[in-house]
C-alpha cells in the first residue's frame, strides 16, 4: 500500500539558497514522524512542499499517490491539515470561529460544533467564547491546533508546533497529534526537542543541508554519530521509566 | 436574526434619520409654509431647494461614504492591518491623477468626462494591484508596491498641477482634490451607486477569502480556497468601491479607515462579517459630516475631505493606541 505521504528526491531553492537536495520521505497511516534538523536544515521546506506552498525545482511531492501539484486547492485541502509556524491572528475573534476555520466548505452551525468538538480535544473548552487577542501564547496555540484539527484530515502537517511553548503546552500539544495519528492519520512534525521526539514519534526523520542523514526508529535515527555530524552533539540516550532522556554536550 | 443583520439594521435606521436630517435642514431655515411648498409644490423654490439640492447632496454623501467604508474594510481584511484605508494601495491618488488630467486638458466641462477619467485611473491601478497580488503572497510587500503607486500618482498630479497654464484648472483641480459633494446632483448618485452595487457583490464574493486571511497567507493558501481568486475580487471590489467615490467626490480621507474599526467589535471581529457594516457606518459618517461641514458656520463651506481629514487624524492616532494596547504592542 502507498504511504499517503510520499516525497522522492526532492529539489528545492528558496533565495538561491538550495533547501532540499534530494529528500526523501514517507509516512504511513497511523504514524506520527518527527522531522528534525538544525536551523536551515530543511524542514519547514519539506513540509511546504507537501502542501504546495513551495513549488519543488526537481522530485515529487505525493499525497495519497497524487503528485501535490496536480490537486486543486479544495482536493488538497481535503487529503492534508497544515499547522505553520506563525500563531498571529489578525484579528481578535472568538476562539470557536477561529477553529471554525479548519472547515471553511461546511455550513455555519456544522463548522461551529465541529470546531467546539476539536477545542474540547485540545483542552480549550472553557476558550470557546474568548476573544484570541485576550489569550495566552499557549492558549492561542491550542487555539490554532483546535483550527488544524477541525479540518478532519486524514494526514497532517505541523510546522514546530511546540516553538515558544511551556512543558506543560508541549505536551498536550504533541499528545493530541500523537492521538490523531492512532487514530489512523499520518502525521508529519517538525521539532527541536529531541527527547520529544523520541518520547512522541514512530520514527525520526533527520534532516541536515536539504538531505535526509537518517530516516529510522528514533534511538536508530538519534544515535551518537548522527547528533555529532548533524548537530554538533556529544550525546547519549538514557532509558528511563518515563521515557529515554538525552544526556548531551556540545562537541569539542 | 443575526448579529450581523441586527447591527446592518440598527445602522440602515441611522443613516435613514441622518438624511432625513440633512434633507430637512441647511444653512437656510424653513418655516412651515415654505415645508408644506417644499412637500406638496413640484414649482415651488423650497422644493428645488430638498429634492434638488439638498437630497442629492445627502444621497451623494451616503453612498460616496458607503463605497469608501466598504473599500476601507476589504483593504483591511485583504492587508490584516487595521491602519489601512483605501488610499494605501494607490488607487485614490490614481482616480485623483485621472481626474486632473481630465480637468486640465479641458474636460471639466463635458458631461461625465472628469468622472470617466478618474475611473479609468482607479481602474488602471486596480489591474495593476490584481496582476501584482498573482506575483506578491505577503500583504507587506503588495503595500509596499502601492505606497509606490500612491507616490507616483501623487507626484504625476502635482506636476499637471505645476504645469498646467490655466490658473482657473489649477483651481478646480485643488478644489476637486480638497473632497467634497457640494452641488451634486441626481446624475453623479447614478454614477457612483452601481460602480458601488458592482463593488458590494464582488466584496460579498471575497468574504470568505478576507475571513481566512485572518490567520495568514500560508493558512489561507492551504484552506482549500481559491484565494487567489478572492484575493482578485478583493481588489477588484476596492478599486471600483474607491474609484467610484473619487470620481465623484475627490479625495476624501478617514472615513474608509474609521468605519471598520467602528463595527469591528460588533462583528467580533469577523472580516466577512464586517463588510456591510462598514458599509453603512462609512455612509452615516459621511452625511453626518457633510451636515456638519455645511452648518459650520464659516465664510466659505468647509470641504468635506478637510473636515474628515481634520477629525479622522486625532482617530488615526487613537485607533493606533487602542490596536497596540489591544495586542500588547
Amino acid at each position: 500500500m502507498i504511504a499517503p505521504l510520499t516525497m522522492w528526491d526532492a529539489e528545492a531553492t528558496l533565495g538561491g539558497r538550495k533547501v532540499l537536495d534530494g529528500a526523501d520521505v514517507q509516512v504511513e497511516r497511523g504514524r506520527l514522524v518527527a522531522l528534525v534538523g538544525p536551523n536551515g536544515a530543511g524542514k519547514s521546506s519539506l513540509i511546504k512542499a507537501f502542501v504546495g506552498l513551495l513549488a519543488l525545482d526537481g522530485g515529487v511531492a505525493r499525497l495519497n499517490g497524487d503528485d501535490v501539484t496536480t490537486l486543486s486547492p479544495r482536493e488538497r485541502a481535503r487529503r492534508v491539515a497544515y499547522l505553520p509556524q506563525e500563531r498571529r491572528i489578525a484579528w481578535n475573534l472568538p476562539a470557536v470561529e477561529v477553529a471554525a476555520l479548519g472547515a471553511p466548505f461546511l455550513a455555519g452551525p456544522e463548522a461551529l460544533a465541529r470546531a467546539k468538538r476539536a477545542l474540547a480535544e485540545v483542552g480549550g473548552a472553557h476558550l470557546v467564547d474568548r476573544g484570541v487577542a485576550e489569550m495566552s501564547g499557549g492558549e492561542r496555540a491550542r487555539v490554532l491546533l483546535a483550527r488544524a484539527l477541525t479540518t478532519d484530515a486524514p494526514m497532517l502537517l505541523a510546522d514546530e508546533p511546540i516553538a515558544g511553548l511551556d512543558p506543560d503546552a508541549q505536551r498536550l500539544v504533541l499528545e493530541r497529534l500523537r492521538g490523531r495519528a492512532d487514530g489512523g492519520a499520518a502525521v508529519l512534525v517538525s521539532l527541536h526537542d529531541l527527547a520529544l521526539a523520541a518520547a512522541f514519534a514512530d520514527q525520526v526523520v533527520v534532516m541536515h543541508q536539504g538531505q535526509v542523514a537518517a530516516a529510522a526508529p528514533p534511538m536508530e535515527a538519534l544515535e551518537p554519530g548522527v547528533l555529532r555530524s548533524v548537530f554538533g552533539l556529544d550525546g547519549r540516550w538514557v532509558e528511563t521509566p518515563d521515557g529515554p532522556l538525552l544526556a548531551a554536550r556540545r562537541a569539542q | 436574526m443575526s448579529r450581523t443583520v441586527r447591527l446592518c439594521v440598527r445602522l440602515g435606521l441611522l443613516c435613514t434619520a441622518a438624511v432625513a436630517t440633512a434633507v430637512l435642514f441647511g444653512e437656510t431655515g424653513f418655516d412651515r409654509a415654505q415645508y408644506a411648498a417644499a412637500f406638496g409644490d413640484p414649482s415651488s423654490g423650497p422644493w428645488d431647494v430638498l429634492w434638488q439640492v439638498r437630497a442629492p447632496r445627502a444621497v451623494c454623501a451616503l453612498v460616496v461614504g458607503a463605497a469608501l467604508g466598504l473599500a476601507g474594510a476589504v483593504m483591511q481584511g485583504l492587508l490584516r492591518n487595521p491602519l489601512a484605508d483605501p488610499g494605501v494601495l494607490g488607487v485614490s491618488a490614481t482616480a485623483a491623477l485621472g481626474a486632473a488630467l481630465a480637468i486640465v486638458l479641458g474636460g471639466a466641462g463635458v458631461g461625465g468626462l472628469v468622472e470617466m477619467s478618474a475611473l479609468a485611473g482607479a481602474a488602471v491601478a486596480g489591474g495593476v494591484l490584481v496582476a501584482a497580488a498573482g506575483l506578491m503572497r505577503a500583504p507587506e510587500a503588495l503595500i509596499l508596491f502601492g505606497v509606490a503607486l500612491s507616490s507616483f500618482a501623487g507626484a504625476a498630479t502635482a506636476l499637471i498641477f505645476n504645469l498646467s497654464p490655466s490658473p482657473i484648472a489649477q483651481a478646480e483641480v485643488m478644489a476637486w482634490l480638497l473632497g467634497s459633494v457640494q452641488n451634486r446632483s441626481w446624475v453623479d448618485v447614478a454614477w457612483v451607486a452601481p460602480a458601488l452595487a458592482i463593488a458590494a457583490v464582488f466584496a460579498a464574493l471575497s468574504a470568505r477569502g478576507l475571513r481566512m486571511l485572518t490567520l495568514g497567507d500560508e493558512t489561507a493558501a492551504t484552506s482549500g480556497l481559491s484565494m487567489g481568486r478572492l484575493r482578485g475580487f478583493a481588489l477588484i471590489a476596492a478599486a471600483l468601491a474607491t474609484g467610484a467615490a473619487v470620481a465623484v467626490a475627490g479625495v476624501i480621507g478617514f472615513v474608509g479607515l474609521a468605519a471598520p474599526h467602528l463595527v469591528r467589535a460588533a462583528v467580533r471581529g469577523d472580516a466577512g462579517r464586517i463588510l456591510a457594516p462598514s458599509a453603512l457606518a462609512g455612509g452615516l459618517i459621511l452625511v453626518v459630516a457633510d451636515l456638519a461641514a455645511r452648518l459650520t458656520p464659516t465664510d466659505q463651506e468647509l470641504k468635506l475631505g478637510v473636515f474628515t481629514a481634520l477629525i479622522g487624524a486625532p482617530l488615526f492616532a487613537l485607533i493606533a493606541w487602542r490596536a497596540a494596547r489591544e495586542w500588547r504592542l
